[in-house]
């Protein structure tokens, strides 16, 4: 059975000068497909839950409007592909913790054995745990109130982007519609101008400049779609941040319930140390039924209690660190984000005007053309 | 062209126009005394008619206005630079009236002059449309062999089309201008005796109609029917062609005019919710708020531009393509008549051919005079078909470059737009680094 795939060149160049003037070392290029790069940000996901990871461009075509292809074989799609994807290899390049990676290092520079390196870190045992995360309903406390924040505000900027993102291939579908059908324009006072004498010329020309019109949105569109993918990036963003977010909630909630077992057994001890019943156990109800126990059974159990009360407190105390680090890394990944976000967005806005611009000015150009021909009918 | 005064009539002495009585026009005139342009289109009820003197405020305002027309005519494009013109013609003003049997609207129609066939070389009168279509039957009739303008089309559909919107009133209006003044240019029709009552008389008596048809006139009129033409003239064929092939092109361009403007709608209101997105999405930003904000505002003000365009194609540019072929069937009509007064022709020279074989009469003078018809008509048919041509290469060439300016238009404004947004951001970054560094 065969399958065909794409697969990408990658060439990295290392940006530092080689040391006394030797020769500088050749690019490393080899190649990867789609996949692969799948594997690496799975394992990046695993490895770093509290950066927020760079997303990989869409698998399949989304939000397309309907005269581009949703085709993954497409040439079009392929280099708007190829695009996200070096841009994505970049991000990590540039990102103060995941440059530093091995694997990922490894995945530019080994094209064999790096598949191999990956499964060997053992990264997708983590891989399980980090999907509980994503999808467990449990209720922290005392919740970081920065981190719920954040969680609520990528999912508002998920929400409006894909609305953007909606609305705007809706848009473009009917832009299409108006453009083409000047076209016909061209056809109708071409045949018009058969059938005149003096305004034939001027008509004929005319009737050329709407065909140029008509094939104008071509390109328009065309770089409209990059504005789009810089859209979608930070769409697909959303996604990490939610899951960093999440991964927080779970460390909280899981020192929240060490913090609680540990209350617990201590309270458990006191009880047996003093005799009194507080908390329900079945020992105690049973011993009450029928009988206490004797000395021997009861400082075995209590022995046993302040061992369990020792192993909790280390739980404790590796929880809380746990959850003190990861909310260290996390927010600073998180600001570093919020940053990187503010100035991408207002970039992508920017450029976004000044291709409206480009648009006006091209159909002002057309236009004018057009007039010039009328007024020599 | 020089917009010389008309020149003073021998009778009036030698008074400049400003001061020239002109009685008709005070009565005529149920005036509100607007301030501001002579076309106004404010719909009042028309007020009854003010008893002021001939001297007093509104009639001189009304002069002036008046004059305010001549300088439009100034840049009127049938204006002929060669030709001395001594009539001028404007339909404006348009007023509701509203009695118990009916509601309509009436136009102002105002004319100066200095020909010998008008009394006075003023007059103001109030004309509704059916005025006009009955001046237009009467050109038809008493004037076979010329080429009469079309007027705007008389039936709307009740439930789709307001009567009394504005924009249907000032479109009527303009077609209606359109078509007296096509009639005022023309060197045969404007000296035709109806329209000298319609735009002189206080009340148009249309059921009797002037006894002032010429002998043409009647004639053609009372073409027999019954004859075959057997061949059209070569140049009659191209004409017939010419408008059949024409008629067509024009058809196809009001469907696709038709068509731009839905899908330029249907695109307005996807735009309007996108920019609406840009605005929710403010909500959430703090850095990123003025760069969405201005989006949102880019993108409503390209929507109002497009609104706009989508207007001014309704109001200007279709009427005036449909009004072309309606112009094209009555050319058709004429056309056909003139078929019919040659085929009139033939068939009596042959039967008088026949006679004269059998018994030796002179040919009949009913036969010379059908030739005679058949010149004239071919005459003026020919004449009024160079200057149909001629006139129709003007309105297409305004027309067009219209339609092109209107979207340069809408295009800059959006441009404008787009480029203030750009300075706006990019003066904020400057700032931004300048605090940064400082």
């Amino acid at each position: 059975m065969q399958e065909t795939y794409t697969v990408y060149l990658i060439e990295t160049r290392p940006a530092e000068t080689v040391p006394g003037g030797g020769v500088p070392a050749a690019p490393d290029t080899l190649w990867r497909r789609y996949s692969e790069f799948e594997l690496l940000r799975t394992f990046l996901l695993v490895t770093y839950p509290y950066i927020i990871i760079p997303p990989l461009p869409e698998k399949r075509a989304e939000f397309q409007w309907h005269k581009l292809a949703a085709d993954n074989l497409d040439p079009d799609f392929v280099e708007r592909r190829r695009v996200g994807l070096e841009n994505f290899l970049l991000r990590v390049a540039s990102h103060p913790v995941l440059s530093n990676d091995k694997i990922y290092f490894l995945f530019l520079t080994e094209e064999k054995g790096w598949r191999e390196a990956v499964l060997e870190t053992g990264f997708q045992d983590k891989v399980d745990s980090r999907l509980k995360s994503l999808s467990a309903m449990f209720r922290v406390k005392n919740p970081d109130k920065r981190f719920t924040a954040m969680k609520q505000y990528s999912d508002e900027l998920n929400t409006v982007i894909s609305q953007l993102l909606r609305v705007r291939a809706r848009v473009a579908d009917r832009l299409y519609g108006v453009y083409k059908v000047h076209g016909n324009y061209g056809r109708v006072f071409s045949e018009w101008s058969a059938i005149e004498k003096e305004m034939g010329d001027g008509l004929q020309s005319a009737g050329h400049h709407m065909d140029t019109y008509a094939a104008q949105i071509d390109d328009i569109l065309e770089e409209e779609e990059h504005y789009a993918d810089q859209l979608k990036e930070y769409l697909f963003y959303t996604d990490a941040v939610r899951s960093v977010c999440k991964k927080h909630e779970l460390i909280q909630y899981e020192l929240e319930m060490a913090a609680q077992e540990l209350i617990s057994k201590k309270q458990q001890r006191e009880e047996l140390a003093t005799g009194t019943v507080r908390v329900f156990s079945l020992k105690g109800i049973t011993s009450k039924l029928f009988g206490t126990e004797s000395q021997e059974q009861r400082e075995s159990r209590l022995a046993a209690l302040e061992q369990s009360i020792q192993e909790g407190e280390e739980t404790l105390k590796e929880k809380n660190t746990e959850c003190k680090e990861f909310v260290q890394m996390a927010w600073e990944d998180i600001e570093r984000f919020k940053e990187q976000k503010d100035k991408d967005l207002r970039e992508a806005l920017i450029s976004y005007a000044i291709m409206q611009i480009s648009t006006c000015k091209k159909g002002i150009q057309v236009w004018s053309n057009a007039k010039d021909c009328f007024n020599k009918m | 062209m020089s917009v010389g005064a008309p020149r003073a009539l021998a009778s009036s002495g030698q008074k400049p126009i400003t001061e020239i009585l002109h009685p008709l026009s005070a009565a005529e005139e149920p005036l509100s005394v607007t301030v501001g342009g002579d076309k106004e289109v404010g719909l009042t009820n028309g007020t009854p008619v003010e008893t002021s003197s001939p001297a007093s405020t509104s009639s001189l305002f009304n002069r002036l206005q008046l004059d305010d027309d001549l300088e439009a005519d100034v840049r009127d494009p049938y204006a002929d630079s060669t030709e001395m013109r001594d009539l001028f013609v404007t339909v404006d003003n348009p007023k509701k009236h509203i009695s118990t049997m009916e509601t309509y609207i009436t136009y102002r129609v105002s004319t100066k002059t200095s020909r010998v066939e008008f009394d006075l070389p003023e007059y103001c009168v109030r004309r509704r449309y059916q005025d006009f279509d009955w001046l237009r039957i009467k050109l038809e009739d008493s004037q076979p062999t010329h080429l009469i303008p079309p007027l705007p089309e008389k039936f709307v559909m009740k439930g789709v089309v307001d009567r009394f919107s504005e924009e249907f009133v000032e479109t009527r209006m303009k077609a209606l201008d359109k078509f007296l003044k096509r009639v005022a240019d023309h060197p045969v029709l404007s000296f035709n005796p109806h329209l000298n009552a319609f735009l002189t008389a206080k009340d148009l008596n249309k059921r009797q109609g002037l006894a002032l048809l010429s002998k043409v006139g009647e004639s053609v009129k009372h073409v027999a029917g019954g004859y075959k033409l057997r061949a059209r003239p070569a140049e009659f064929c191209a004409m017939g062609e010419y408008l059949d092939t024409f008629n067509q092109k024009l058809g196809t361009i009001d469907r696709i005019a038709q068509r731009i403007l839905k899908e330029q709608s249907e695109y307005l209101t996807e735009l309007r919710e996108y920019g609406g997105v840009y605005s929710s999405w403010v909500g959430s930003e703090e850095e990123l708020r003025r760069p969405l904000e201005g989006v949102a505002g880019c993108v409503t003000t390209s929507c109002g531009a497009l609104e706009d365009l989508g207007d001014n194609m309704s109001l200007d540019f279709l009427p005036v393509l449909r009004e072309y072929v309606l112009y094209l069937e009555s050319i058709k009509n004429v056309l056909r008549k003139r078929d019919q007064s040659q085929a009139e022709y033939e068939g009596r020279l042959e039967a008088a051919i026949l006679r004269k074989q059998e018994d030796r009469t002179p040919m009949p003078l009913e036969v010379e005079k059908c030739q005679d018809k058949v010149e004239c008509f071919n005459a003026d048919l020919k004449a009024d078909w160079e200057r149909w041509q001629s006139n129709k290469r003007h309105d297409f060439k305004q027309l067009l470059t219209g339609m092109a300016d209107r979207n340069i238009n809408s295009y800059e404004k959006s441009q404008a737009a787009w480029e203030s947004l750009i300075t706006l951001l990019q003066d904020k970054q400057t700032e931004d680094k300048t605090s940064e560094t400082n």
